[in-house]
């Protein structure tokens, strides 16, 4: 018992792709403020072993807010409560005593569950795979000053580029849309002078690519920029319909 | 051409569609709205009938009329498939879904202010566009403006119109600023602008519109 | 008595590589395409190298224990990449990068090594900015640069506190353009589980799928092992929960010797424990001390708060012990330095455990330089202090936002709390200078090797090295090995090296399986990681050493009958994966400290309380211990040391000094 807050989990359990899932209810008791919401989700996790139950799977690694792994759904918000905050870097002192606490996984046809809260973002890595790159092979590639870059192009092509794939914007989106994750890259390439030659190849791939997944449209409502933990913004999404247009309307 | 329907039927292209036809409606709202405004000149509807009057005869106006059937149409088509496509997207729902908390309720309720718009705008079309258009009712005596105060004299019509103009107010809220944000015009400079233009137009339309049947069931027009 | 050929090519050092890279042999492009790579990881080093071995035509496959390459945690590197462009003028060079990097290394790594990782150090900035990383710069549009410990240029190439994010998105975007291609298979959630060596040769792997839980063969011509370090044998690092050394251990235990496996990093800035629930540790990034200052309160057990002791009551102890490099000591050096300050009883917070790292006069100072900028005049404290906040934000604002969310404290208002944690570990596969284990055709690249940064690693060289060994090395280095293997077919995978291999991994997840004990895998790595921390970590005695590896041992016992794995073996088993990685942890404890044992000496990040100077500095031994310790794996607990001699011909080897 380190702290002295008790909540109510609701948690989804599903044990695979192919079996249906339901809600589970746990009680967890003397949880800390300093806990991490990952590290509460531990100490449940430990006491199902200790009692012979089947701990609840969910995914995580760097627990800093910055691999993009951990992806839960929580109060009917992806992260949580906090704005501009990844699951693990959520705290307890954002919960109140005896509060009940529903989590659930990313919800998208293009996210299937694999188990509890853990589910297929691969989509993504597809996407990225259909043109999010600039096609340089290793080698000599001219010296990196010969390219000034003005400051506030490489800054917006940053703030795109702090995009962590996590899919709290396909979550957060009633449409479970992309497009801010698909926007980002595109964005940051396209504000970049290396990324002009392939600007509108790259917009037409990455788009047919994001619609074969499975996502859905944008309606702009905004969601995906509220819930993004990096703070990716909608602008980005604005910059690749330009794009795209503008590719389809001149391509040959 | 391949190649154009390929891209208007992309997610991005669904949306352009929407964002062309949004934006023309916008521009009839603005005709219709400036035309039937004239009502509250007092005039006993003589501006107000000379207008719609020209609206009728006018070989443009009639043409356009067929382009602004089409692309309501095109609107709507659109939209119910946007509307089809988007559900399939999460084919299992949240238990908790706390949208408040991140975006306007009418942001994400297009389509059932859209839906309820329409069932607003078909009633709209049998009380005028009907009467004036495809029956032989409209005579001298009998003008338009006559028509829109027996119409409005009826409480539940009056009503039926005030909701249809918050449904419109809502629908337009989102749907300006939205419609821009599609034809990628988003920028730091004039987004803020074009947002406030976009909630003045929602307002003013649609209050100038919810006043007209108010008005005539008072009585205040004559 | 050495079985050790480090295959250093002959020749001047600075013509070492250029020579290499005209004589290695060469591949030629029909004969790649039968070649097939095996890359396990997808961290800087393995992305990288995958890409650009794809790219020459090589056909790759990449593992990866994650949902997707791009989680690898060089994600999470914070403050930059080193490289000798000089774009400051400041007198860099690539001797003065490679003199540095041996020298805070204290005199452990290998000359020619280190030398090829400074002459490529710029072609990784123009590679990268090639690609699109969005590194800093300044408003003329060149890139900018800012310094780093245990240097005194500023040659630290950075993207906000975001850089090892950039740069590995950047070689996860060339990565992913060749599985767009066809030329690389990937297969994420999957975790390596052994080498498959054949006539003394590596040539694939057995991998688990972790969704399904089979068990899949593998065969590659040469297997790369870009999987990182092993901080986690401490249970609390600043590693991600994943990292882990099974597939350097399994490689060990097939005959790759295990080099340095004392030589951990243990980083100065990290925000403290907060209690018993601590399942990792976050680092502040090492540029915070650029700007921040490190004290203690001068009386002990201070109660008072930060922001009430007077200056002149407070101990800039860093300043005062090293007024020439000041707060910006190597890691080392300022590890053990909050350490002693605690151990005395001068430390700070609850726990008292932690010592302040404060941007108070730092605020002041850019408050008033923008003051003028912004050709103010006569402005108020108040409005100076705002003014410094902004400037600070703008430079650190997302490592404040971290610490605020962890603390609950605001960094901007009072100075952050710090302790060391552990970070990096310099000690991995013994390499030869073509990055090739012992075991022919098994190669290690990035953290997974121990080649680079001897006992103690220079802070932003870890990203430089992992994108060198990817970019630049790798390419040339493996055709000296396959260019003798294209007459090699690839090997069927039900040859028996093959189904033996895999009957071994699953007999030992049945193994686990099967115990069905009554602790849970995290009870056993938490009480490894308290042995570790205590009597391996940040200093080691004898007498801790020998007890840590009874204790090791009686730990590995009980595990092995005590461990209980919920679930199934033929689903998603994080409990399972866990168990598999703690067991080889439970192995790789006991070498770390027979290793740190055997190593008579203090050196970097190894500092052995026996051998100190008089005031507390690490004191070397260069006759007796100027060499590479490889280990062999021979059977449980028995290891055999193989001595690589560490030759300086080029720099003077001395007592490192920062003072």
């Amino acid at each position: 018992m380190e702290g002295n807050l008790n909540l109510t989990l609701k948690i989804w359990r599903q044990k695979n792709a192919q079996t249906a899932g339901k809600f589970e209810t746990y009680q967890v008791s003397g949880i800390s403020e300093d806990m991490s919401f990952l590290e509460m989700i531990d100490v449940l996790n430990n006491r199902l072993i200790e009692e012979g139950d089947d701990p609840v799977a969910f995914d995580h690694d760097c627990r800093e807010g910055i691999c993009g792994m951990c992806s839960m759904y929580i109060n009917g918000r992806p992260h949580g409560p906090n704005k501009g905050v990844t699951t693990c870097q959520l705290h307890m002192r954002s919960f109140q005593d005896g509060q009940t606490i529903t989590i659930e996984p990313w919800r998208a046809e293009a996210f299937p569950v694999i188990k509890d809260l853990v589910v297929n973002r691969s989509a993504f890595d597809r996407i990225i795979a259909a043109g999010g790159f600039i096609s340089v092979n290793t080698g000599n590639a001219q010296d990196a000053n010969s390219l000034p870059i003005p400051k506030d192009h490489a800054d917006d092509a940053f703030a795109a580029a702090a995009c962590i794939g996590c899919g709290a914007c396909v979550a957060a989106c009633k449409n479970a849309s992309a497009m801010l994750f698909t926007s980002a890259k595109i964005s940051q390439l396209a504000l970049l002078p290396q990324g002009q030659a392939e600007r509108a190849k790259r917009a037409e791939a990455m788009v047919a690519q994001m619609d074969e997944e499975g996502f859905g449209a944008c309606s702009n409502t905004g969601a995906c920029e509220a819930e993004c933990p990096k703070g990716i913004s909608l602008e980005n999404i604005a910059r690749m319909n330009r794009e795209y247009f503008s590719a389809v309307f001149t391509s040959k | 051409m391949a190649w154009l329907s390929k891209s208007l039927n992309s997610s991005l292209g669904k949306k352009l569609l929407m964002a062309i036809t949004g934006l023309f409606l916008v521009s009839f709202l603005v005709v219709h709205c400036g035309l039937n405004a004239t009502v509250f000149f007092n005039d006993g509807g003589e501006t107000f009938n000379k207008g719609a009057e020209f609206m009728a005869k006018n070989p443009f106006i009639r043409t356009m009329e067929i382009v602004l059937f089409g692309g309501l149409l095109l609107h709507i088509l659109d939209g119910l498939r946007l509307w089809i496509d988007n559900k399939k997207k999460r084919p299992v729902a949240y238990a908790v879904v706390d949208g408040a908390a991140n975006s306007k309720w009418y942001s994400r309720s297009m389509g059932l202010l859209g839906t309820l718009l329409l069932l607003f705008i078909i009633i709209h079309l049998k009380h005028f566009w009907y009467f004036s258009r495809l029956t032989d009712n409209l005579t001298e005596e009998h003008t338009l403006f006559h028509e829109m105060q027996a119409i409005f004299a009826s409480p539940v019509v009056v009503v039926i119109y005030v909701l249809g103009c918050i449904s419109l107010a809502y629908h337009l809220l989102h749907g300006f600023q939205s419609a821009f944000q599609t034809l990628g015009w988003n920028h730091p400079k004039y987004t803020p602008t074009i947002k406030c233009i976009g909630a003045a137009y929602s307002i003013i339309i649609s209050i100038i519109f919810a006043a007209m049947p108010i008005a005539f069931h008072l009585n205040l027009i004559h | 008595m050495t079985k050790l050929d480090a295959k250093i090519p002959e020749g001047s050092l600075a013509e070492k590589w250029t020579k290499y890279r005209s004589s290695v042999s060469l591949v030629n492009p029909a004969n790649k395409r039968n070649l097939e790579v095996v890359i396990v990881g997808s961290g800087l080093a393995g992305a990288s190298a995958a890409a650009s071995l794809a790219e020459l035509g090589y056909k790759v496959k990449v593992f990866c224990f994650q949902d997707s390459p791009r989680r690898a945690h060089s994600i999470a590197a914070q403050g930059g990449i080193n490289a000798a462009k000089n774009y400051q003028n400041d007198g860099d060079s690539i001797f003065r990068l490679f003199y540095d990097t041996i020298k805070g290394g204290d005199y452990r790594a290998r000359e020619a090594n280190v030398h090829r990782l400074a002459e490529v150090s710029g072609n990784i900035i123009d590679q990268c900015v090639a690609q699109g990383v969005p590194f800093a710069r300044e408003y003329g549009g060149l890139l900018s640069n800012r310094s780093f410990g245990g240097t005194q240029v500023q040659r630290t190439f950075y993207a906000a506190g975001q850089t090892g994010q950039q740069l590995l998105l950047g070689a996860y975007s060339a990565l992913q353009r060749q599985v767009g291609m066809g030329n690389v298979q990937l297969y994420a959630r999957h975790e390596m589980l052994d080498v498959v060596v054949v006539d003394g040769k590596a040539r694939g792997i057995i991998a688990r799928n972790l969704v399904s839980g089979e068990l899949e063969r593998h065969f590659g011509h040469a297997v790369l092992l870009c999987t990182g370090g092993y901080g986690n044998v401490f249970y609390l690092s600043t590693n991600a929960m994943g990292s882990n050394v099974t597939a350097a251990w399994k490689a060990h235990k097939k005959g790759a010797f295990f080099a340095n496996p004392c030589y951990t990093q243990i980083h100065p800035t990290c925000i403290p424990v907060s209690g018993d629930h601590q399942s990792k540790l976050t680092l502040m990034s090492e540029s915070l001390r650029n700007d921040g200052r490190i004290w203690v309160p001068k009386k002990k057990d201070d109660p008072r708060k930060a922001n009430e002791i007077p200056e002149d009551e407070r101990d800039y102890y860093l300043e005062r012990r090293y007024p020439a490099f000041g707060n910006l000591v190597p890691r080392d050096i300022a590890s053990r330095a909050a350490k002693e300050r605690c151990d005395a009883g001068y430390g700070v917070g609850a726990s008292k455990m932690a010592v302040y790292l404060d941007f108070a006069a730092a605020i002041i100072r850019y408050g008033k330089a923008e003051a003028n900028k912004r050709n103010l005049h006569q402005v108020s404290d108040e409005e100076i202090q705002a003014l410094g906040k902004e400037v600070v934000k703008e430079k650190y604002g997302n490592l404040f936002d971290m610490y605020k969310q962890i603390t609950g404290e605001d960094p901007y208002e009072q100075p952050m709390r710090i302790y060391p944690a552990v970070h990096y570990t310099m000690g991995g596969l013994w390499v030869d200078y073509n990055l090739m284990t012992t075991v022919p055709g098994l190669y290690a690249l990035g953290e997974a090797n121990f080649s680079d940064h001897g006992a103690n690693r220079l802070g932003a060289s870890a990203l430089m090295q992992g994108l060198a060994d990817g970019y630049f090395v790798i390419p040339y280095t493996i055709g000296a090995y396959l260019a003798s293997e294209i007459r090699t077919p690839a090997l069927s995978t039900d040859s028996e090296a093959f189904v033996n291999a895999e009957k071994a991994v699953q007999e030992q997840i049945d193994k686990l399986m099967s115990i069905k004990g009554t602790k849970s895998v995290d009870y056993f790595h938490k009480k490894l990681g308290l042995i570790m921390w205590n009597k391996c970590g940040m200093a080691r005695n004898e007498e801790g050493l020998k007890m840590a590896i009874a204790e090791i041992q009686e730990l590995r016992k009980e595990f092995w009958s005590d461990v209980r794995i919920p679930g199934e073996a033929n689903n998603l088993n994080p409990e399972l994966e866990k168990a598999g990685r703690v067991a080889d942890f439970l192995e790789l404890g006991e070498l770390m400290c027979k290793d740190a044992l055997e190593r008579n000496e203090s050196c970097g990040g190894h500092f052995r309380e026996e051998y100190q100077t008089e005031d507390g500095e690490a004191l070397r031994d260069d006759e007796n211990f100027a060499y590479v310790a490889a280990w062999e794996y021979l059977s449980e607990s028995k290891f055999e040391l193989h001595k690589e001699e560490l030759k300086f011909e080029n720099i003077k080897i001395a007592q490192r000094s920062y003072k």
